[in-house]
């Protein structure tokens, strides 16, 4: 039972308001795309033990998508941003990076 | 045996008796009591069977780790399986009955597992219900659930009586238990200003703190704790819940927390559980520590108890155990027990203590009190079947001479656990402390929050803290951090203070005698309730089962309901032994909520009847409930599905519907179909992303049949595109795929396309619908008046908006059925208005309401799929022959991808034909097309399935369709459908087209 503040409305939610939608900054591979690559945008997943970057829907509030660093172990929330962001902005890499240094970051 | 004694019992008012029954046989007890203390009281010492053996069993415990007295409590509607003796309040005319007895408690057929015990050991389900495989349907399974399950399960037909709720709370700490520590910790927290709630599972505050007794800041702690209560509810920052077990602790501060309201007062009229749901910023887990029993022969035997448990019983409810105790130890809290019933006038045996001296001082009080001690020794063995008559004492390793003592009751202390669920519910760490032989919380290794701090902190004796300075200190500075972790100050007040006790250090004992031989190993009962012995462990541990975790489900120890309460740490213990590996490498199980188990009921709280979940009513919903319909729930909908008249069948009513329609003219309430406005200078663009087909170029006042799919390629919704204006679309979807397909668009344009400028718009609630289809569907319309709906003004494909019988509307002339047809759309609430003004204009047409199966078999009999039928999310829209729908010209459009992938191309996908029945039968719903030959296990090969399958009023005779294998290239050709009757007969189909009825659609253009 996560709480995530949606960064559009600034609702600390709880997660039975919430909706998952899986891992974030997916870029879509599309027509003309490599099957690898088509594959990996579809199916491949970092599953991580740790920092995971993730989209979230405050579906029952707003309405509007999210995403949320957090940590999948410790359950710690690093940032919450607008679902309108490509990469990992650099304060939330750097928040994580002061909490845990040992994080290798993304690929 | 078991009797109530003159002068004790705090807890009991003997100027209230209380009658109750125990297997039919009528009892009595006091105001007070719990269902265990009065039977004990009563003299009732066997009080049920163990679950493989049948072995009698008593009471062992006073609380929540009671694995032994489980009985059905109630009768009727009233029946509750599975209660523990020991938490069940007494009131008058309780009625609780054994279980797992047959035929009697004192007479039990299931006692001859006993006799071949040595065939029913560890893994014996896995070993035993192998082979041959013929025989777990006839043999084992009939078998095996006429013996699984210690209650009664309550009648199926009947209805819990009981109303249960729901509470919300938040608070800035909680702690869980309301003993010493928990008060103390309470009191630092608000001291210091924080919001408080405290959770304690019993009805009294102070935990088993008043029954060992000692001072607490110069006071007799049962008058501190009278204080500590009343400092703390005088507080407005304090809330105090008795009879509420903190259940589980989970992310953020997530708590539940299930108090038993009117268990004990039942027909009071109050709810009888309340599910309390607390967030947290900080929890105090002030759960205590809970004792092990000793693992010697005939440990189970009814009158072994915990040593605890028998000075829980003669002090709260004045019973005794038995008239001759011998009490055994290997801690200084045996001593007490000594010490508590020699104090009351009882006998005493002795204690055996499996240390070669001692030292502590509550020995030390023993010894002056008479009381026989000896010393480094163990029980050998236990005399007496039904209840204990004596005991064998040996040395501690079992060698040598041995003596027999004549006792009643055996008092057990092996140590203590501190009780560790909550705070390893969310992730909290543990240590082994082997000088205290116990595992208990890192403090270092806490639970975090989302700050990635620390939100639960452990206070006295579930800190491993068991002596009363040490523990209070310890709470005292957990409620102190934790009122200041939540906002809050660090009081400056002190710490309860408490006499200082000499203790020795306990002697870990895991087996009694230590060199115990086989024979009495398997007799050592590590789990009461489940059967597990020593012996069973160490076979799995020889078997080569090295997880603890593994163990545990091999041999089922601690997996009864209290989930190993009391059998855990010992059953590790001796694992570890065996595996030759410290304890703490073998490590423990994994701690899961609830702590004790929690009623279904407290789970629903009123989410049961009409509040189970929402229902989504049309605004015609009153007039087809009137017309007597037969529902249908679709989603959160109710459909109709069938308007059936006086004296005639659903089956009846639905053919009448799809003739009547075919020939005169029917009525469908469409409003359930979902309506979703696209708009904005970027809509078209976004259309053409989210249809395969071309809905940018659809022109304004026309209509499109379009399919969506997933960006897996996969078919995922249909249905018809309006163009409303120049910049607006709107998308009809399937009822059940309004709000999904609703989402879908926002993800899309929300994390993708988020520079697009386009609104959309979930309207399907804001319109009702309905559908007008038959021959003389024109004429209706025009009977309505109001707008020109001639072939020429409009045609087949097209919409307007005007006014339709005075009201404002929106008119599409499209079909589902096949038939000329027309869907009108008002705004919801004039849907009930215009229903009864098209039945009324209708009226001269013979219009009738139609369900949605005459709806789906008209649909079908034109060869249009149906989202979830001829679809499941394995299907693109090339299997299905929709290949027309789809646009080569687009560049890019969701799922167009990977629609490009090898295998959605190949030409072995399975796709749509219709089938003919050879003698017009109906192919069986969901049947499979067989080929020839077997597959790798000896399956039929299967080369097709049916997607639809219709007696057709209209044809006379069955039609399907399905998909099958290269279908599309063998038209003609008869292939065979399996029944499922058994009897190995096939329904032969010949491949046809999709479409049954008016092919050339001469029927919708006109």
């Amino acid at each position: 039972m996560l709480i995530l503040t949606c960064p559009c409305c600034g609702i600390a939610a709880d997660e039975t308001e919430l909706e998952n939608g899986g891992e974030a900054h997916l870029k879509r591979a599309t027509v003309g795309s490599s099957d690898e690559a088509f594959e990996a945008y579809l199916f491949d997943r970092a599953n991580p033990k740790g920092v995971h970057f993730e989209r979230w829907r405050h579906a029952y509030g707003c309405g509007k998508w999210f995403l949320a660093a957090r940590d999948t172990v410790t359950l710690e929330v690093y940032a919450t941003y607008s679902g309108q962001t490509p990469e990992p902005p650099a304060d939330v890499v750097k928040a994580i990076k002061a909490k845990r240094p040992d994080w290798e970051g993304t690929a | 045996m078991s009797h109530r004694i003159d002068d004790a019992g705090r807890l009991i008012d003997r100027s209230k008796p209380l009658r109750f029954s125990f297997d039919g046989k009528p009892h009595t007890g006091y105001a007070g009591d719990t269902l265990a203390s009065a039977l004990l009281g009563a003299g009732v010492t066997m009080v049920g069977r163990s679950f493989k053996y049948h072995r009698p069993r008593g009471i062992v415990a006073s609380g929540v780790e009671e694995p032994n007295a489980l009985v059905n409590l109630g009768s009727g509607n009233k029946l509750e399986p599975n209660q523990r003796a020991t938490t069940t309040e007494l009131f008058d005319n309780l009625e609780a009955r054994s279980q797992n007895v047959w035929p009697s408690l004192a007479f039990d057929i299931g006692v001859v597992n006993q006799a071949i015990a040595r065939f029913l050991p560890a893994g014996f389900y896995y070993k035993t219900f192998m082979f041959p495989r013929a025989a777990w349907k006839h043999l084992f399974e009939p078998f095996i659930r006429q013996s699984a399950g210690l209650g009664k399960a309550p009648d199926a037909e009947g209805r819990d009586e009981d109303t249960y709720e729901h509470s919300y709370h938040h608070t800035d700490v909680l702690v869980i238990g309301g003993g010493v520590a928990g008060l103390t910790a309470a009191k630092a927290a608000a001291a210091g200003g924080a919001k408080v709630m405290v959770l304690e599972q019993e009805a009294h505050w102070g935990g088993r703190t008043p029954v060992e007794g000692g001072e607490i800041d110069g006071m007799a702690s049962e008058a501190w704790i009278a204080a500590a209560v009343e400092d703390l509810a005088g507080m407005d920052n304090v809330t105090l819940r008795t009879r509420t077990m903190g259940a589980g602790v989970y992310d953020h501060g997530y708590a539940l927390g299930y108090e038993r309201v009117s268990d004990h007062t039942p027909g009071d009229g109050r709810p009888r559980h309340r599910l309390w749901r607390i967030r947290a910023k900080q929890i105090v887990t002030a759960t205590g520590a809970l004792e092990r029993p000793l693992s010697f022969p005939g440990n189970d035997v009814p009158g072994v108890m915990l040593a605890s448990a028998v000075r829980d019983y003669a002090v709260n409810y004045g019973v005794a155990a038995g008239r001759r105790t011998l009490v055994v130890t290997n801690n200084d809290d045996g001593y007490l027990t000594a010490l508590v019933l020699k104090n009351l006038g009882l006998d005493v045996v002795g204690v055996v203590d499996a240390r070669a001296t001692a030292t502590g001082a509550n020995a030390e009080r023993a010894r002056k009190a008479g009381i026989k001690l000896m010393m480094g020794k163990a029980v050998a063995g236990v005399k007496g079947k039904r209840v204990v008559t004596g005991a064998i004492i040996t040395d501690l390793s079992g060698k040598g001479a041995s003596t027999d003592v004549e006792c009643d009751a055996i008092a057990m202390s092996g140590g203590w656990s501190p009780v560790v669920h909550l705070w390893s519910h969310c992730g909290g760490k543990l240590n082994w402390d082997d000088g205290e032989a116990m595992f208990r919380p890192d403090p270092d290794r806490p639970p975090s929050g989302a700050a990635g701090e620390a939100f639960v902190v452990t206070a006295g004796a579930a800190s491993g803290f068991l002596s009363l300075e040490k523990g209070l200190a310890d709470a005292h500075e957990a409620g102190r951090t934790a009122a200041k972790a939540a906002g809050g100050k660090l009081t400056r007040k002190a710490a309860p203070k408490a006499a200082e006790e000499e203790r020795q250090p306990i002697k870990p004992v895991w087996i009694m005698p230590t060199e115990a031989g086989v024979e009495k190993r398997m007799k050592m009962w590590l789990d009461y309730q489940n059967d597990v012995k020593v012996s069973d462990v160490q076979l799995a541990a020889r078997e080569g089962y090295q997880s603890v975790e593994h163990t545990k489900r091999y041999t089922t120890l601690g997996m009864a309901t209290d989930q190993g309460k009391l059998s855990n740490i010992n059953g590790l213990a001796v694992l570890s032994d065996a595996l030759g590996q410290p304890i703490p490498q073998t490590g423990t199980t994994t701690f899961r909520p609830p702590y004790t188990p929690i009623s279904m009921s407290a789970i629903t709280g009123e989410a049961r009847g009409e509040l189970f979940q929402p229902l989504r009513r049309t605004p015609m919903h009153h007039i087809h409930e009137e017309c007597g319909v037969n529902w249908e729930p679709v989603g959160h909908w109710r459909r109709g599905y069938a308007y059936p008249r006086a004296g005639e069948t659903v089956h009846e009513a639905v053919n009448r519907e799809i003739l009547n329609t075919r020939e005169n003219v029917g009525m469908l309430d469409a409003s359930t179909l979902g309506k979703i406005i696209v708009k904005g200078p970027d809509a078209g663009k976004f259309m053409n992303m989210l249809y395969t087909n071309v809905m940018s170029t659809l022109g304004v006042g026309k209509c499109r049949y379009g399919l969506m799919c997933s960006e897996n390629g996969f078919l995922s919704d249909d249905g018809v595109v309006v163009r409303l204006a120049e910049d607006s679309w709107l998308c009809h979807t399937t009822t059940g795929g309004a709000d999904r397909i609703h989402s879908h668009m926002e993800d899309w344009l929300q994390c993708e396309w988020w520079d697009w400028k386009v609104y959309t718009a979930n309207v399907t609630e804001q319109w009702a619908q309905i559908g007008v289809a038959g021959p003389k569907a024109r004429a209706v319309i025009e009977a309505l008046g109001g707008m020109d709906v001639s072939k020429d003004a409009m045609p087949f494909m097209t919409y307007q908006e005007g006014e339709l019988a005075g009201m404002p509307a929106r008119l599409f002339r499209i079909s589902f059925t096949g038939e000329l047809s027309y869907e009108i759309a008002v705004p919801a609430h004039r849907g009930a208005e215009m229903w009864e003004a098209v039945a009324k204009a209708g009226e001269p047409h013979g219009i009738q309401p139609y369900g949605t199966e005459a709806m789906h078999i008209m649909r079908a009999e034109k060869g249009f799929i149906m989202i979830g039928d001829e679809t499941d999310g394995t299907v693109i829209p090339q299997d299905l022959g929709l290949d027309w729908a789809i646009s080569k010209k687009k560049e890019d459009f969701l799922g167009k991808r990977a629609q490009e992938r090898s295998f959605m191309a190949s030409p072995d996908r399975w796709k749509l034909v219709g089938l003919r029945t050879l003698d017009g039968a109906v192919i069986p719903d969901g049947a499979y097309a067989v080929g020839d030959g077997t597959n790798a296990n000896g399956q039929r090969n299967v080369i097709g399935r049916v997607t639809s399958t219709y007696y057709s009023p209209t044809l006379r005779k069955g039609i399907a369709m399905g998909l099958v294998h290269n279908g599309p290239d063998r038209m003609g050709e008869v292939i065979d459908f399996a029944t499922l009757d058994g009897t190995g007969t096939v329904i032969k189909a010949e491949i046809c087209d999709t479409c049954f009825y008016d092919k050339e659609g001469a029927k919708a253009d006109v």
